[in-house]
């Protein structure tokens, strides 16, 4: 086998390696570049900035841990930007497991802003049937999501007192990693009930919603941490995302560098063949 | 009456849920709200259901001692402590179920889903060929993407963010519509069939 032929089949364990140390070491030894805000993020930091103070905002959280480097940022990020505004978040889900993470990440923001659960915040935990969740919070939230994640009832809160239904909510974001999410936040709340939705998606997941936020049924759209990024950059704050993105960036380049190293010798080894 | 109960409650559930979205007031917003409390609880029991077929299949698995058998005690025994736990002591923060959430569950998830970083870069270098004229189209706008993605794009050259937003606001966009376009037209002709009882495989699988 000629040399093309050798580095073509190289072996796996070394691509590995790359991949740890492409990681790693950025992680480790920062370098710091600099993160530009794109128009679909300014679009959502502007949608939170111009609610008034005392606005209700439903995060609803619909990822897991397995996509939590790229959507948990964002909900550390949002939570902090709302209570930073003054604004007051119902959280719930969609997806059982993002219950927790958001819970976190409003917690960590309230201990930030000296912001109160049941006063400031709540969370009304996770309810299964996907869109059919969305169409029944958006006629009565008390009757959907009689008690909170604890199991504490929700008149108990300040929070909720004179929530009925979408009415009483001022801009809804989805934060997810698949469905229901997003979509079909905008296919209920938006669509039927013209009611403003924002969303945090996975980066893989993000080419799919630009038909949504060009026809301006979202308000503002984060993809990845990417997107993560340049929202804690509009804050001001350095948070898991802007740190995480050196590594992202060296991880992109070192693939793209492999693509270009396979093909410039698959097609050498073309030429020769032919 | 076997297949035509059925039938007829598929009808008026579907013919209810499409007048009500065209006509939102009473008898049909009634009707859809009394419906969306129906699909809620069975949708919990649709999951018990789905539970215990889980406990069937990795009980036979432990009865017949297939190869890997053995991963099916770590399904059960996690299934059994996540289940006790959260009976006992609920789901909220501080409880021995946060605990096991936050210390088992996520690294073990997050870990799983970190993996796909060695195996993206290790199956972009062996299966990414420019073979014929669309699989290099692809590559091309691949590489302008994921490099005008990430802030080292900006460095290598100012414009290829540009070029990378370019590509995902036309190109993508054109072609996701397409798509939903034509997953939406695909979903009312299937629901449609379902509710006039065309399509009834639903009721015995054949």
């Amino acid at each position: 086998m000629n040399i093309a032929g050798r580095l073509e089949k190289i072996d796996r364990r070394i691509i590995f390696l790359l991949t740890l140390l492409a990681v790693v070491i950025p992680l480790l030894l920062p370098i710091g570049f600099e993160i530009k805000v794109s128009e679909p993020v300014q679009k959502f930091y502007e949608a939170i900035e111009a609610l008034p103070p005392g606005s209700k905002v439903l995060v609803s959280s619909e990822y897991d841990p397995a996509t939590m480097p790229e959507v948990y940022p964002m909900n550390q990020a949002l939570a902090r930007h709302c209570f930073k505004k003054d604004l007051k978040i119902i959280g719930m889900g969609l997806w059982p497991q993002g219950i927790p993470l958001n819970q976190a990440s409003m917690e960590q923001g309230a201990e930030e802003y000296g912001k109160e659960y049941g006063v400031d915040y709540v969370n009304l935990g996770y309810k299964a049937g996907g869109i059919v969740v969305i169409s029944a919070v958006a006629e009565n939230m008390p009757n959907t999501f009689p008690l909170d994640y604890a199991g504490r009832p929700i008149e108990e809160f300040e929070i909720m007192e004179g929530i009925r239904n979408f009415d009483n909510i001022d801009l809804i974001i989805s934060l997810s990693a698949g469905d229901p999410g997003v979509r079909h936040w905008v296919m209920i709340a938006q669509g039927r009930y013209g009611k403003k939705v924002a969303g945090g998606v996975t980066a893989v997941s993000a080419p799919a919603f630009y038909p949504y936020l060009n026809a301006g049924q979202l308000q503002g759209l984060i993809g990845g941490m990417k997107g993560a990024a340049e929202y804690e950059t509009l804050l001001g704050a350095t948070g898991t995302a802007s740190r995480g993105m050196d590594a992202q960036s060296i991880a992109h380049g070192l693939i793209i560098f492999l693509i270009l190293f396979a093909n410039f010798f698959y097609l050498l080894g073309k030429r020769r063949k032919k | 009456m076997k297949k035509q109960i059925p039938l007829i409650i598929t009808f008026i559930a579907g013919m209810v849920m499409v007048l009500q979205f065209f006509i939102p007031h009473r008898p049909f917003s009634d009707l859809q709200q009394l419906f969306n409390s129906w699909f809620l609880i069975i949708t919990v029991f649709a999951m018990i259901l789905g539970l215990g077929n889980l406990f069937k299949v990795h009980t036979k698995r432990l009865q017949r001692r297939p190869k890997g058998w053995w991963y099916s005690i770590v399904l059960l025994a996690g299934f059994a402590i996540m289940f006790t736990v959260g009976m006992i002591w609920g789901p909220a923060r501080g409880t021995p179920f946060d605990y096991l959430f936050w210390n088992v569950h996520l690294p073990m998830s997050s870990m799983m889903f970190a993996l796909l970083a060695f195996f993206v870069a290790s199956a972009s270098y062996r299966a990414f060929r420019a073979r014929t004229p669309e699989a290099t189209l692809l590559l091309v706008s691949a590489i302008l993407v994921m490099i005008g993605r990430v802030p080292l794009g900006n460095y290598i050259w100012d414009k290829l963010p540009l070029i990378g937003d370019w590509i995902m606001s036309y190109p993508n966009m054109a072609g996701q519509r397409a798509i939903m376009i034509g997953i939406a037209l695909g979903i009312v002709s299937t629901s449609l069939r379902i509710i006039l009882g065309i399509e009834r495989t639903y009721l015995s699988g054949k």
